[in-house]
């Protein structure tokens, strides 16, 4: 039986300013589980990820973290709750100016009494944990974008939490790279018990991480369930939305059409004074 | 209707430029009490602290010498040939000390701060803000007040009057050098008038602007960098660009209209 809060939106509007971005949510994302918040590009994901994080206070509605009410937290329980929350941002988020390990150990540090040594060992740990233990001593610059991944997850898990937010932890790296940060989300799941949210709009990974779904599109919740449920849904724009990917999957390997051997001829006139012009099968032979 | 539109809109426009700057004046002053409030929350702010004092006054040593040195040679020249008129070159010390302590040595060292210095702090606090760094450190619950700006702070409250002292003494050598050596006063009237000239208040009121100068370049700096992501129009390093410019603009302005007031209230 996880302990792990469960986060409840109850009818929830979320934006920047005036403007609403996403309206009218009530979304449970269950305890314990690894909930995925799916959708296109600049459906509002990440905006409800951070007004979630209480980066920025709703315009309307309660974000209920187990039973209490974000909004109406008092400024201990709000920061009992930061500590015992991780998150995983796009690029890392890792602080330029300090290495991986200082990195890893800064909320040890802010908000623990450990000895160094002990920090240092947790810190080992949770590298050792993503597989970037060799590198304690590397600045943020340089590592890949794959490793900034990583070492935010393992900067995420540095306090225990019992929540864990990722946005879009898969965008930008290539699908062995994905596959790799999936398979590592699944065992930090496995390892800790805590309510995983991950933003995403890779399908692929929803099918194969998540225990609950939220889709959200046209500015409101499209659909929440389980992945079994939304496999057998019957909504038109969802069905597009999950068949969009099927199709490309499957879609043959698009060819380029004749080129008109004539259109081939480059004049270079300008460049090479009138006297030469080039063929880019003379080009080719050479 | 359109007329009606149109005259309604004039009626709120002073308005709403007022309230706006009502609102941005609101901001700062909030932002400059917290970072203040934080400047000596903890012990293990003081690594911090130091860094930033290496790199806002040690390395703006050079470039404070280069601007002092020729700033004072330039007073020492222009009054030499002014006071001569008059045959009373004696006074050079006088003019040349009086004028650096009092007005020019804070103005131009704060100047050349915020163009060093400044910009540098709203270039990095802003790149933290579009990079999530920023948004990071308060999920951490680290607070970032007092993580990025307290320090910064802290330095400049210890680096502006140093960095003043040092231009007034280089600024002085350099009027010795140019009315002394090169235009033939005398060197030993001008050092007494030098130190008959000044008063613990002229030196007092020099510090206290340095103090003054320190504190709004360090608050609009920090402030235009950390509200970067705010910046109607301008999303990312373009964002990052405009915050800068308009941090190290909006500080010049500044040191000079409070020069003018302290002056005012001063002496």
């Amino acid at each position: 039986m996880s302990t792990a809060p469960s986060i409840k939106l109850e009818n929830v509007t979320v934006g920047y300013g005036k403007t609403p971005v996403v309206s009218d949510l009530n979304i449970e994302f269950p305890g314990g589980k690894l909930s995925m918040l799916v959708g296109g590009s600049g459906c509002g994901k990440s905006t409800v990820l951070k007004h979630i994080l209480g980066l920025y206070p709703p315009m309307g509605g309660n974000i209920l973290i187990g039973d209490r009410d974000l909004g109406r937290m008092t400024g201990k329980q709000a920061r009992c709750m930061r500590q015992r929350t991780g998150v995983l941002f796009q690029d890392g988020a890792l602080l330029g100016s300090l290495t991986l390990k200082d990195n890893v150990a800064l909320p040890l540090r802010e908000h623990t009494r450990l000895k160094e040594p002990e920090i240092m060992r947790i810190v080992q740990d949770r590298l050792d944990m993503v597989g970037l233990g060799h590198a304690l001593d590397l600045f943020p610059n340089e590592l890949s974008g794959g490793m900034r991944k990583r070492a935010g997850l393992a900067r995420a898990l540095v306090m225990d939490p019992q929540m864990l937010f990722c946005d879009e932890p898969t965008s930008g790296l290539d699908p062995v790279l994905s596959a790799e940060l999936d398979q590592l989300l699944l065992e930090m799941m496995c390892r800790f018990d805590m309510t995983m949210v991950v933003v995403t709009h890779d399908l692929a990974s929803m099918r194969s991480l998540a225990d609950f779904v939220v889709i959200l599109g046209e500015r409101r919740c499209l659909f929440q369930g389980t992945i079994e449920e939304l496999e057998r849904t019957e909504d038109p724009y969802l069905r597009r939305f999950l068949d969009r990917a099927a199709e490309e999957r499957d879609a043959p390997r698009l060819t380029m059409p004749p080129i008109d051997p004539a259109m081939m001829k480059i004049d270079c006139s300008s460049v090479l004074g009138g006297k030469n012009t080039i063929r880019k099968d003379d080009r080719c032979s050479k | 209707m359109a007329e009606k539109t149109r005259g309604k809109a004039l009626h709120l426009f002073p308005w709403r430029i007022f309230r706006d700057a009502a609102d941005e004046v609101g901001s700062l002053t909030l932002f400059l009490v917290d970072s203040l409030r934080l400047v000596f929350a903890g012990l293990g702010q003081f690594p911090k602290i130091v860094r930033q004092v290496y790199f806002i006054g040690v390395q703006s040593v050079s470039v404070i010498a280069l601007i002092g040195l020729f700033t004072g040679m330039v007073m020492g020249m222009q009054l030499y040939y002014a006071l001569s008129v008059f045959g009373a070159d004696g006074f050079l010390g006088t003019g040349v000390a009086l004028s650096m302590v009092r007005e020019l040595a804070p103005v131009l060292t704060a100047i050349m701060l915020t163009g060093r210095a400044g910009s540098a702090m709203t270039a990095e606090i802003g790149v933290m803000r579009i990079s999530e760094q920023i948004d990071a450190l308060s999920i951490m619950d680290v607070n970032p007040m007092r993580y990025l700006v307290a320090p910064k702070m802290a330095a400049c409250l210890v680096s502006f009057p140093i960095l003043t002292a040092f231009f007034n003494l280089i600024a002085l050598w350099g009027g010795w050098l140019t009315g002394v050596k090169l235009l033939g006063a005398n060197a030993g009237v001008y050092w007494s008038r030098v130190q008959g000239s000044l008063d613990w208040d002229d030196i007092e009121g020099g510090f206290l602007k340095s103090i003054v100068f320190g504190v709004l370049v360090c608050t609009i700096c920090c402030f235009e960098g950390y509200y970067t992501h705010q910046r109607s129009g301008h999303a990312g390093p373009e964002g990052v660009s405009q915050s800068t410019t308009n941090a190290v603009v909006k500080s010049c302005v500044v040191i000079l209209a409070a020069d003018y007031i302290l002056t005012s209230l001063l002496w």
